[in-house]
């Protein structure tokens, strides 16, 4: 339903898109909105800094001038007053997505992302539905401390009448915020800021990846890594070297955590007998702990060992890349978790990571050397 | 027509004024509702809290008469009166309060979650100020889809405290949205009164610095309050941006629950008599009867409302307690 002629630099990006199906993370995003858009004239954009020249990340880049300012707009630093008015004009049939930078600004909202948007369906008996997604950004890196990069997807996944989805790579970012613009629920739609950048090939044209279905990535026999967003791409490089060790695993990206798969969980580690969960969030009462749980409860006589969680340690996060060092796990601690899952020597693998350490110069605080910060 | 009018202009001109006569009928029906589930609450088959707005009924009534159908409204956690006036079914308000499968919100909600959409009465919930960015989003909405309606939302004066309705105001006032934040200032959050939580200043001031269009006023004048409430839904919905109404008014049994509460100590019993000589159902009874209402006609108002009272207090009572099982609670929308 488009009304007005794409603005130059959504052409540009769309014959791009046409042309090379590579896209980064960031770059599905955008997509999978201005398709939604497009189709939908009720779907409407607000967030801080939505219309300014960076974008949120380059994914909303564009927008303003293609669909207008009655559809893109732009906030006062009002994220509690904003989440409610975004529910208001969803009962009344708009589809707004609400963005935020930073997952640390969207805290304002707590109130009304729990107690309005997650409960409206269920306490006036499903009278009336909240479609709206709100969009958060998660990180790690470049000293941006206890404030600017918590992982709290537990804290959403917590609440009933809330989905949370997490990508990991571009065609899943863009099909599943397809899917969420398109939901009649709440969606907590959370960018690991890592993932932004990450290059991947992605399918024109609209396209629907289901919320509540993890994808298993990679098949294997011997032990199941349960990984959600970038801790799927750490999974996936550990996964790799583990397979030359030896050791085939299968690999699931939840996708969405909650709902929670768990029927995709459960036949894989039936099957493998072994279980690592992975989170980027911290371990107490997160995403990990509740895999393991559900598997332990679920099929407890099918497992060969205990279940393991990979998770950060309970203390806020630190600026410094000095203190940072050791502080997130990467693929590296999930090697090692499921040498000790399967009963191999962690020693084995010393020498193996000197050798990296001799190849490897990207800083542990960056996703890659192109980045260069500053946020 | 003012008592004061008609002492001038005598006994010759007056006419029985039809929507006085409603706004009575009106004030009244809440009363009588709030007064039966306060006569009704210890029998303990009204299972939740109930926040009571005797005292306070002339708010209800006299902003919702001056509304229409297609006008939105939707309030807080002592929102039965507000329910009512904007013409909510009672069957279905005392079955929710009932906790029945016939209650406005199956049962899901209480007497804290009141909804009825046939009549545009949106949903009332209980954290304080919560509803009101909410309401301001279906005002956006309304201007977003070009349609020529006002919102109306009620709040306490203990709202005008929380961060979110100065959100919600700011946000009203820069896209000029048609609504009406309507306060009805009873001058205690619990048992907290306003000079502890608020400056010597009047609440109006806070809304004049967003921008808004204020009015205040009696609340327990319900002429002066359908008056006020006319004057500023054709404000709001000619495009002139929000609008603040603050009405003093006065809560008098306790904040929660169907007893008065002036003997525990936080309020004096001198103070709810004061209150109590301005009773906004004598205030209105007066005019009407000064305008000829004779004493047999409200008595058959009165017979007439008993009587639907009585109605909804069967169907409550008759209707199968709510019983979903888990599996059958739709937690998500399909």
């Amino acid at each position: 339903m488009r009304s007005k002629a794409p603005s130059p630099v959504i052409r540009s990006q769309r014959s791009m898109y046409m042309q090379s199906k590579t896209l980064t993370g960031a770059e599905a995003i955008l997509e999978a909105t201005d398709l939604v858009m497009e189709e939908d004239e009720k779907v409407i954009v607000i967030g801080e800094g939505v219309p300014d020249p960076k974008g949120i990340f380059g994914t909303t880049l564009g927008l303003q001038e293609k669909y207008g300012a009655n559809r893109v707009f732009d906030m006062p630093v009002s994220e509690n007053g904003v989440t409610g008015i975004c529910i208001g004009a969803s009962l009344k049939g708009w589809r707004p997505i609400m963005t935020h930078q930073r997952v640390d600004f969207a805290l304002y909202a707590l109130e009304q992302i729990i107690n309005n948007a997650a409960k409206w369906h269920f306490m006036f008996s499903s009278q009336q539905t909240v479609p709206i997604v709100v969009r958060m950004v998660i990180g790690r890196g470049w000293g941006q401390g206890a404030q600017h990069s918590q992982n709290l997807q537990a804290l959403f996944a917590h609440i009933p009448g809330l989905k949370v989805v997490m990508p990991a790579f571009p065609a899943d970012a863009k099909g599943l915020l397809m899917a969420s613009i398109k939901d009649n629920n709440p969606v907590i739609f959370i960018e690991h800021r890592w993932i932004h950048n990450i290059k991947g090939e992605v399918k024109p044209g609209s396209f629907a990846v289901p919320l509540g279905k993890a994808r298993v990535v990679q098949r294997g026999r011997d032990v199941t890594i349960v990984a959600n967003s970038y801790m799927t791409v750490e999974a996936l490089r550990a996964a790799k070297l583990l397979g030359k060790h030896g050791i085939r695993v299968e690999l699931i990206d939840l996708r969405t955590i909650k709902p929670l798969d768990t029927e995709t969980i459960i036949k894989s580690v039936a099957k493998t007998g072994r279980l690592l969960a992975v989170d980027s969030g911290w371990i107490t009462g997160g995403i990990a702990g509740e895999v393991v749980a559900m598997i332990t409860t679920r099929i407890f006589d099918k497992l060969k060992a205990a279940p393991t969680r990979i998770a950060l340690r309970d203390i806020p996060t630190p600026s410094s890349p000095g203190l940072t060092k050791g502080f997130y796990n990467t693929y590296r601690d999930i090697v090692e978790s499921v040498f000790e899952l399967v009963g191999r020597d962690v020693g084995e693998l010393k020498k193996v990571w000197q050798a990296e350490d001799r190849e490897n110069k990207v800083p542990h605080d960056v996703p890659d050397k192109s980045f260069t910060g500053p946020f | 027509m003012t008592p004061l009018k008609q002492k001038i202009l005598g006994d010759s001109v007056r006419v029985l004024n039809k929507t006085n006569l409603a706004l009575y009928r009106q004030v009244l029906r809440i009363r009588l509702v709030e007064e039966r589930i306060a006569e009704l609450y210890s029998e303990q088959e009204m299972r939740c809290p109930v926040h009571l707005c005797i005292g306070q009924e002339a708010v209800a009534a006299g902003v919702c008469m001056a509304l229409k159908r297609d006008d939105a409204v939707m309030s807080g956690h002592r929102a039965h009166g507000h329910y009512l006036a904007k013409g909510g079914d009672l069957k279905r308000m005392m079955a929710e309060i009932y906790g029945r499968e016939t209650g406005c919100s199956k049962g899901r909600g209480g007497s804290m979650h009141l909804i009825d959409l046939s009549v545009n009465f949106l949903g009332s919930t209980p954290i304080v100020a919560s509803i009101i960015p909410v309401a301001t989003g279906v005002a956006w909405a309304a201007k977003m889809d070009g349609i020529d309606t006002a919102t109306v939302v009620f709040m306490g004066e203990g709202a005008s405290e929380e961060g979110v309705w100065h959100e919600s105001l700011n946000f009203a006032s820069v896209h000029k949205l048609p609504i009406i934040y309507v306060c009805e200032n009873n001058l205690y959050s619990v048992y907290t009164p306003l000079k502890d939580r608020q400056p010597d200043r009047p609440v109006t001031d806070l809304a004049k610095a967003h921008g808004l269009r204020i009015f205040s006023g009696d609340g327990n004048d319900v002429l002066a309050v359908n008056d006020m409430a006319r004057r500023a839904r054709e404000h709001t919905a000619a495009g002139y941006g929000p609008v603040f109404m603050e009405l003093a008014t006065y809560r008098w049994r306790e904040h929660c629950g169907p007893n008065y509460d002036n003997d525990i100590g936080y309020r004096t019993e001198q103070e709810f008599q004061q209150w109590k000589k301005r009773d906004p159902l004598l205030h209105i009874e007066n005019i009407v009867s000064g305008e000829g209402a004779k004493s047999e006609m409200l008595k058959e108002i009165k017979n007439e409302i008993t009587e639907e009272i009585d109605e909804a207090i069967d169907f409550a009572k008759q209707s199968p307690l709510a019983s979903n099982t888990v599996a059958e609670i739709d937690v998500y929308a399909k």
